[in-house]
């Protein structure tokens, strides 16, 4: 936590000192204030045998130390609040841009409800035990130091029920506390799971509706949303042991001062001022203690919160720009893999990849085929190195990819992945995002291309029409044509089609296809599909099986000599020979 | 129009908010009522200790100390009385302050929890229309947010607002019982507290509002953002993301330090206030004394007692904004729960029948025969067929748009129709209507199963006998057996396994380490999307209903996967109604009718052969791909 915050407070530390500085001074006056009181008792009204304008003075004095106290209340208030808010603005920045240079690899590490979570929840989580920090951790052990100083000055022997209550209360608050940290981030992980099956049910509703499920998911509800209530009963449970635990500290404190004190002041050890401000600054240590309790609790309860920031923060983008050239650009398409093997983690037993050696001429169409699971999809990730390989290397016009800036070569090569999201906005908007200084007549044109601006066009608001997020106002098919016209919008170099037109509907796919390649002229474009029709026309066409690149050569070729390649076919071209 | 999730305001306050108390207290009248009442006479029992332990010291400064300083041999006996009384309050204290803190945590964590599985079992009968209008966020803040926001109203709010109460009316009965000019005194300062406190608190207040709606927008932003991440990395949109979320976290920083800054300088203020009165106290308690008006002993309590309640009205007003929230959070919740969930006027229910020389039998015991019961006197039967008609049916989701035109169309049981057309022509719909996840308006048209209006099956029943592979793979969290056997709970691993093998999900399933025990993460994103489809298939076939509708189901399954499919497929489509709308041609050749649709309606039908011989639509369709050689 304090990591974090040596960090994240850097912009805002006049605010960050400033706080701490006018509570100390605030504690300081308050902590006169009883001593004032103390003295008008035996000055006052004993000592001087009801001298009321030395009351007066004592009253006007503890007058002026309370509106001090106002004034630097307010102020440590103020900054406190100043900071705090700074400081869980610049960590949730922080996170942010951080998962932005996130690689495929660690994004699917955290799933959309965590990260989000991450980012409010737990942040609130944060700043509240920051407040609570600055104003707490140094009002009260200030306090506590000056008020057990007050004490030991009062009556160094009645001060030794402190040097024994105190640690003991210590240690009993830390012990309650070190039990109830484990037990909170166990509980922390069951709300994870709550959501998780949330989200699960939210998104699935129509499989839980369609197979009468409703009941069943309640029942799997009831289990984790139960599986919550006990682990936080069961993390309370020790944290409910604080507040009686301190009150029979404090009340074991009152008695005795009460019995000794008392017994001192019949003796004329102490006098009755004394033994009153005494019973005020019992009040005063004890509640510090109290406070640096809770506080410490807090820091346990954020801790949970500061982990998960920190897992955010401190996870390494798998892919970075370690030794890119800034100037080196993608001068044209060819792409070449020299030997590559890739494996999703280092220790994954197999290849997901082994032996590819792969040579791709600039402005080749190149269609590659294969089953579920052939790793079709990794092998053209890696061009963009939205993986990096584990082995060999693959090059870009002639450069390893790794050489260059990340923004450069991604400039270059435009990929429409599998799985494609809108943005909410306006069509328009969306398809900037391929450019953003893109005129409207290159967003017409792309859609164009796409096939998609026949239905733009036939919508109330064209081009104009709000997507809503993830797109939710096209179909499929829809969406997918849009997300082809937005990677049109790039001019890139390398143009990679994963799958991209499997909800569009035959006919449009034709035309779609025939619109690249009149379009695709000088791109390299590389097209993964699952109809034989989607790439026969390309110059060459890949078979991969298991990882591995099983032949390659255009349809005539692969029609004579290879017999999935012709299966294949014939299943999907049958009837068309009629 | 779908809501764009974080442009929507979510209200601070709630609108009836007598109501929604009295709702959040029906959650804790029924199972905990006990427990809360006991919780607050516990907290009450501290409380009141506290005041008491202040008060105790008055009579022993007064009576068992002044009057014996500097006694030689003083009588200390009624001193050590009154310790005894104080060991055995602070005792009693202790017990409560322990007894409120584990009652009100077993009550406040049950209550939620009800309030939880409560809200759930709304949500999964609401209407799916409710679903496509909202996003997962939205529907996703009833839980993470708004339950949550009532806990701290049951666990903390509340008892406080009662202790406090006692508090303040405690110290005051003891102040003026001691003395009623300084406890009058400490009345006026009660008021100044009170309206520096309305002051400051409706300053904050003023910009809660605006606070909550940055929250819920940053919440948005971020949902959406992270579930299109990876299309950020491969369009270089990472600064402009970036950017756009720094608005809205400059935005948030801003109304969220305006409303902090009130609530922050309002304790420190109050604290110091009660020292100023403390300090009057002190002066007038002193002049008394030493008019001899006053003792010692009553001033030292008086003290006390203006530092203890102090305190409390501070966080009176704290309290008092926390449960406003709490109640806003609530009523949504509440809200919800008040949804109407789907519509079912449906009495007709599918029954096990046997068949006794041709006549139709209700049983208990599990047959293959099925039957739909009418329950009129007698009760009649209709044997499960899988006949289903569509009569001149008008669909629309929005007014204006229609996306079925007066469609009518006969699956006689066991036969395969198939839907062909652009996207969009209204393909999906027509399966959205037949399982009733939409239902069409009585004046425009009908379906009917097995000769029923579907309108008079219940929902559960019909859509038990029609089996969806759907579009979207939605996996759960679980094995991959789980998720087969999703289909049909009582399915044994046998029944699983033999329907992944019929949906060819069995031989990918094998090479996994674990086998059919691997766990999926989320949504089986460990898995590819053509895997996903299998399991999908299985958990289908598992599931073995008469009727079954193929979504686009093998669109993102490769030929040569789809093309072993497709034999077990055929195994399983016999003796059942299938629809299945699919995108390759050469999947529904052998369909016995293919419905042409276009716009919402239907432009041709009837068999392959017929489709190319009248060289229509179709005949274009299949000869595209013809073209193409």
């Amino acid at each position: 936590m304090f990591k974090l915050l040596k960090k994240y407070t850097q912009d805002g530390w006049w605010a960050t000192l400033l706080g701490p500085f006018f509570t100390v001074l605030e504690v300081y006056v308050a902590a006169r204030i009883p001593l004032v009181m103390s003295d008008i008792i035996d000055q006052g009204i004993y000592g001087l045998n009801g001298d009321m304008d030395y009351i007066w003075n004592k009253g006007l004095q503890m007058v002026e130390l309370a509106l001090l106290g106002v004034v630097f209340g307010a102020s440590s208030g103020l900054f406190s609040s100043i900071a705090s808010t700074r400081f869980i603005r610049n960590i949730r920045y922080a996170m942010f841009s951080k998962i932005q240079e996130y690689s495929f690899e660690n994004i699917e590490k955290y799933p959309v409800p965590t990260v989000v979570m991450r980012l409010t929840t737990d942040m609130r989580m944060l700043r509240m035990a920051y407040v609570s920090i600055v104003r707490m951790l140094i009002r009260a052990p200030f306090n506590l130091v000056l008020s057990a100083y007050f004490v030991f000055t009062l009556n160094p022997r009645l001060a030794m029920i402190f040097a024994l209550a105190i640690p003991i209360l210590l240690i009993g608050l830390v012990v309650i506390h070190q039990k109830a940290h484990p037990r909170f981030r166990q509980m922390m992980y069951k709300f994870d799971a709550l959501d998780a099956n949330l989200e699960e049910n939210i998104d699935g509703i129509r499989v839980v509706k369609t197979f009468v499920r409703e009941d069943y998911e309640n029942g799997k509800f009831i289990d984790s949303s139960d599986g919550v209530m006990k682990a936080q009963r069961h993390a309370e449970n020790i944290v409910i042991l604080n507040r009686p635990f301190f009150e029979l500290v404090m009340y074991a404190c009152m008695i005795a001062i009460a019995w000794f004190g008392g017994r001192d002041v019949i003796a004329g050890e102490m006098t009755t001022g004394n033994f009153m401000a005494y019973l005020s600054y019992i009040r005063a240590i004890l509640f510090s203690l109290l406070m640096i309790s809770n506080v410490y609790l807090q820091i346990v309860m954020a801790q949970t919160s500061v982990d998960r920031a920190n897992e955010i923060l401190d996870e390494e983008p798998k892919v970075r720009d370690n030794d890119a050239d800034e100037d080196l650009q993608v001068e044209e398409g060819s792409i070449e893999f020299r030997n590559v093997s890739f494996k999703y983690s280092d220790d994954a037993q197999n290849n997901v990849l082994s032996d590819i050696d792969l040579k791709i001429e600039a402005g080749e169409v190149i269609g590659i085929l294969g089953p579920t699971g052939s790793s079709k999809t990794t092998l053209v990730q890696l061009i963009p190195r939205l993986y990096d390989v584990s082995q060999g290397e693959v090059l870009v016009s002639g450069h390893n990819v790794k050489e260059y800036k990340l923004h450069n070569l991604r400039e270059a090569v435009a990929m429409v992945l599998q799985k494609n999201t809108l943005f909410s906005g306006t069509i328009e908007e969306n398809m900037k995002w391929g450019n953003p200084d893109a005129s409207h007549e290159e967003v017409v044109e792309a859609c164009k291309y796409a096939q998609a601006d026949d239905f733009i066009e036939a919508m109330p608001k064209k081009y104009e029409t709000e997507l809503g997020q993830g797109g939710v106002n096209v179909s499929g098919g829809q969406k997918q044509r849009l997300c082809i016209a937005r990677a049109l919008m790039k001019h890139p170099k390398i143009i990679i089609l994963d799958d991209s037109t499997s909800a569009v509907d035959t006919d449009t796919d034709h035309r779609i296809q025939l619109a690249l390649k009149e379009k695709l002229g000088g791109m390299t474009t590389i097209i993964i599909a699952q109809r034989v029709a989607s790439v026969k026309e390309a110059n060459r066409i890949i078979i991969m099986n298991d990882g591995r690149i099983e032949d390659i050569g255009n349809h005539d070729e692969l029609m004579k000599r290879n017999e999935v390649y012709r299966d294949l076919y014939n299943t999907q071209m049958e009837g068309a020979l009629e | 129009m779908a809501d764009t999730g974080y442009r929507q305001l979510r209200t601070s306050r709630a609108n009836d908010v007598l109501g929604t108390i009295a709702k959040t207290f029906s959650y804790i009248s029924g199972r905990f009522r006990w427990q809360f009442i006991f919780a607050i006479l516990f907290t009450m029992l501290s409380s009141l200790t506290g005041v008491i332990s202040s008060y105790l010291f008055t009579p022993i400064i007064n009576n068992y100390i002044v009057p014996y300083i500097g006694q030689e041999n003083p009588d200390l006996s009624g001193f050590i009385g009154m310790l005894g009384v104080m060991i055995a309050v602070y005792g009693g204290g202790l017990i409560a302050s322990y007894a409120f803190s584990k009652l009100i945590s077993v009550v406040s964590t049950g209550m939620l929890n009800n309030m939880r599985q409560d809200l759930f079992r709304v949500m999964e009968k609401l209407p799916v229309r409710f679903f496509d209008s909202r996003t997962h966020g939205e529907v996703m803040n009833y839980y993470t947010n708004d339950i949550d926001t009532i806990r701290p109203m049951i666990a903390d709010g509340f008892p406080t607002l009662i202790t406090t109460m006692i508090t303040i009316i405690g110290c005051f009965a003891f102040m003026f019982a001691l003395n009623l000019r300084l406890a009058l005194v400490m009345l006026g300062f009660l008021i100044v507290t009170f309206f520096v406190t309305y002051f400051l608190a409706k300053g904050s207040r003023s910009t809660f509002a605006d606070l909550q709606r940055q929250i819920s927008n940053i919440n948005g932003y971020t949902q959406e953002m992270f579930s299109g991440q990876k299309v950020i990395k491969v369009f270089n949109h990472e600064k402009e993301t970036l950017d756009g979320f720094v608005d809205f976290n400059n935005k948030l920083y801003d109304y969220s330090l305006k409303t902090n800054a009130y609530a922050s300088v309002l304790m420190p203020i109050n604290a110091n206030l009660a020292y100023i009165a403390y300090a009057i106290v002190s002066v007038i308690g002193g002049r008394m004394c030493i008019n001899g008006t006053m003792r010692i002993g009553d001033l030292a309590s008086f003290l006390l007692f203006v530092r203890q309640f102090a305190g409390p009205i501070s966080n009176l007003s704290q309290q008092f904004n926390g449960i406003m929230m709490s109640l806003a959070g609530a009523e949504r919740v509440f809200d919800l729960m008040d949804k109407e969930s789907e519509l079912d006027y449906g009495i007709i229910e599918l029954v096990n029948v046997r068949k006794d020389s041709e006549e139709l039998i209700e049983t208990d015991e599990k047959t293959d025969r099925w039957a739909w019961k009418i329950p009129i006197e007698p009760p009649k039967y209709v044997e499960l067929k899988g006949d289903i008609r569509l009569n001149n049916v008008t669909f629309r989701y929005e007014e204006g748009k229609d996306i079925l035109k007066n469609i009518s169309l006969y699956a006689k049981p066991g036969q395969k129709i198939a839907f062909v057309g652009s996207t969009g022509a209204g393909k999906t719909t027509i399966t959205n209507l037949i399982n009733r996840f939409y239902d069409v308006e009585d004046q425009e048209g009908m379906i009917t199963f097995d000769g029923i209006p579907i309108k008079e099956i219940r929902k559960d029943d019909l859509r038990r006998s029609v089996g969806v592979v759907l579009q979207d793979t939605n996996l759960f969290s679980g094995t991959i057996m789980d998720n087969i056997r999703y289909g049909r709970l009582n399915a044994s691993d046998e029944d699983c396994i033999a329907a992944a093998r019929i949906a060819n999900a069995d031989s990918f399933i094998e090479r996994l380490p674990q086998g059919y025990q691997t766990v999926l993460s989320s949504n089986g994103s460990n898995l590819s999307q053509g895997q996903r489809q299998l399991l999908n298939i299985a958990r289908c076939a598992v599931a073995d209903p008469p009727v079954m509708v193929l979504d686009e189901a093998t669109s993102s399954i490769d030929t040569h996967t789809e093309k072993m499919i497709e034999k077990g497929m055929d195994e399983l489509m016999r003796g059942r109604t299938t629809f299945v709308i699919a995108h390759r041609l050469s999947t529904v050749r052998n369909a016995d009718a293919i419905i042409v649709l276009e716009h919402g309606e239907i432009i041709e039908r009837g068999n392959h052969d017929d489709l190319i011989a009248q060289k229509g639509r179709y005949y274009q369709l299949y000869t595209g791909k013809a073209e193409l050689d």
